[in-house]
């Protein structure tokens, strides 16, 4: 559905030029939430405004719903912009129009009859479950009411893309949670393609299907969701993790010194992640009752990625040097993946 | 105070209004286009074309740098060619209206700076043209400042209109140079600055309370 191609983009700047993105291509299919994270500056918002052209790259390739954009006149580009709608941080609605007249604002362009846009804005605050506050301004409305606004108004155009830059950024976490619980249902409904951009790894366990991690203006990483969190290769990406889900290392093992080499008397640190059904198997049970080592649960959860369960653990395993070595053969074997951390007293 | 005082201000307060107003129609006229000009086609806008936009803002620089004074009296000729005479109430109205117009566009400038370029970005996302940005977003989203910023604009005329007065443009400013002063009528002089005052406040009291029912930024 979106295809970019090499992108860079330079900004001249005052003091010499930016470069904001670096090589970057990437594809989101027909009907996916893919969601790009990174870092504040890292040009989240410059790549998600090349796919509608707000910014025009420096060089590279847009194709949305087989459109070379880059190839389009100014008006064919924004003929193209009405397949594509867009959410903001800041939601940009118009503070002198009511709830309505905002939703019917991009209709309005197209130079649709008023009886044909009651017609669709109508419907449109329902879903969004605003049709009681058709005849307030935004003014009146919480954020996570503009949002709604915001969003009604992005689909009253029937785009086949939704872009949301930052669109829960502004928001308290329990209506974040409510906005991308309506934008995947909008997803799921109309078969809509959506791009989140976020710095939250929330927002990208929550509702995405794929992932794209951007670093200093490069794609450093990038894939499903569930294999991106439960396998992640980048410092970053972890450090986004962890910051959601707490480092899994109990205080008391936080500052200990942790050996390559076996420790006598001490423990093997080894960190488990479960990914759908073996999340489930008595893994450790069996180990116990095999091998003769004792397997201490120092850390788990248990948690899902859209409908795939998943769980962390941190084991400490003791007994015999042999036996820990079996023991790890036999976590070696099992489907799921495994991490040797290190010896410690 | 002598009964012939009531029907010369009357008369007088009607020449100042009717000034004040046909400047201010003419003057809007042109000046709201001229502030739109100077935001789209500053660099950045929806129109840009800086190489026009600073010529713009050049012209509108230069007439806005000369008194008013000064300008009346130099644009006699002009005057006389568009109303055929360089006297007289509407004869006045010809620079008052010129000199209100670069202010206008300034002002109205300043107005359109004030919408949030996030939502300029917004209707350019929606497939928005330049046209229908400046009709549907620019303009209402500014309506209530600029209202704000044209009270100012009459209150500015009110003032010149006097001095237009003063070389036979009628007016309460004519009346008070007339019989105020040269006729050694202080009654008249208090009459008229009491009226100016009564009208200057009530300009500023509807310009605020219509840019307030505007604004729904906050309600
Ligand atoms: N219009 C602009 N002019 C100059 N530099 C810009 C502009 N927009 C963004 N940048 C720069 O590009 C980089 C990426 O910005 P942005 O895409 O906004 O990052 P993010 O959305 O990830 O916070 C930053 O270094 C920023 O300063
Ligand atoms: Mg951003």
């Amino acid at each position: 559905m979106i295809t970019l191609s090499h992108i860079e983009k330079t900004y001249a700047g005052a003091d010499g030029a930016v470069t904001a993105l670096k090589d970057v291509s990437l594809t989101v299919a027909r009907g996916e939430i893919f969601g790009v994270i990174g870092l504040s500056g890292a040009g989240k918002s410059t790549l998600i405004r090349c796919i509608n052209l707000l910014e025009r790259p420096t060089s590279g390739s847009v194709i949305v719903d087989g459109l070379d954009m880059m190839a389009l006149s100014d008006a064919e580009l924004r003929e193209a912009r009405k397949s594509i709608g867009m959410i903001f941080q800041h939601f940009n609605l118009l503070s002198s129009a009511t709830v309505y007249d905002n939703v019917a604002f991009p209709l309005r362009l197209s130079g649709m009859d008023e009886d044909a846009i009651r017609a669709k804005v109508e419907p449109l605050l329902a879903l969004v479950s605003l049709d009681d506050k058709a005849q307030q301004y935004p003014s009146q409305l919480s954020g996570g009411q503009k949002q709604r606004v915001g969003i009604a108004r992005a689909l009253a155009s029937e785009p086949k893309v939704l872009l949301c830059d930052e669109a829960t950024s502004a928001l308290d976490p329990q209506t974040t949670k409510a906005i991308l619980e309506l934008i995947r249902d909008i997803n799921q409904k109309l078969g809509l393609t959506v791009v989140i951009i976020t710095h939250e790894m929330q927002v990208i366990k929550d509702i995405c299907d794929k992932v794209a991690v951007i670093e200093n203006g490069v794609i450093t990483e990038s894939g499903r969701v569930i294999d991106v969190f439960t396998d992640p290769q980048r410092d970053m990406t972890k450090e986004f993790i962890s910051v959601l889900m707490g480092s899994g290392f109990p205080p008391d093992l936080q500052n200990a010194p942790i050996s390559a080499e076996p420790i006598p008397g001490g423990r093997l640190l080894v960190r488990l992640t479960f990914v759908g059904s073996s999340a489930g198997e008595p893994v450790i049970s069996t180990l116990i009752r095999k091998y003769e080592v004792e397997a201490d649960i120092l850390y788990g959860n248990i948690d899902s990625i859209k409908d795939t369960p998943y769980g962390r653990m941190l084991l400490g395993l003791s007994g015999a040097p042999e036996a820990v070595e079996n023991a790890l053969a036999f976590l070696r074997e099992k489907d799921l993946r495994i991490e040797v951390i290190g010896y410690v007293a | 105070m002598s009964p012939d005082v009531i029907p010369l201000l009357m008369k007088a307060l009607g020449e100042t209004v009717a000034m004040v107003v046909v400047a201010m129609i003419a003057a809007t006229a042109i000046g709201v286009p001229l502030g739109v000009l100077l935001v789209v086609t500053a660099k950045g806008g929806v129109l840009a074309c800086p190489a026009l936009n600073r010529v713009v803002a050049a012209v509108v620089n230069a007439v806005r740098s000369i008194p008013f004074i000064i300008l009346m009296v130099a644009i006699i000729p002009f005057t006389r060619l568009v109303v055929g005479t360089s006297i007289g109430t509407t004869a006045a109205m010809v620079p008052l209206t010129l000199a209100s117009i670069p202010f206008i566009g300034r002002q109205v400038e300043t107005s359109l700076r004030e919408v949030p370029y996030g939502l300029i970005e917004a209707a350019l996302a929606m497939g928005a043209t330049p046209m229908q940005i400046i009709r549907r977003v620019y303009l209402p989203e500014a309506l209530s400042s600029i209202v704000a910023q044209l009270t100012t604009v009459v209150i500015a005329l009110v003032g010149e209109s006097a001095m237009a007065g003063a070389i036979g443009g009628g007016g309460l400013g004519d009346l008070a140079i007339r019989y105020g002063y040269q006729r050694f009528r202080p009654e008249i002089m208090l009459a008229t600055v009491v009226v100016l005052i009564a009208l200057v406040q009530l300009v500023q009291f509807a310009g605020n309370s219509l840019a307030k029912r505007l604004n729904k930024k906050e309600m």
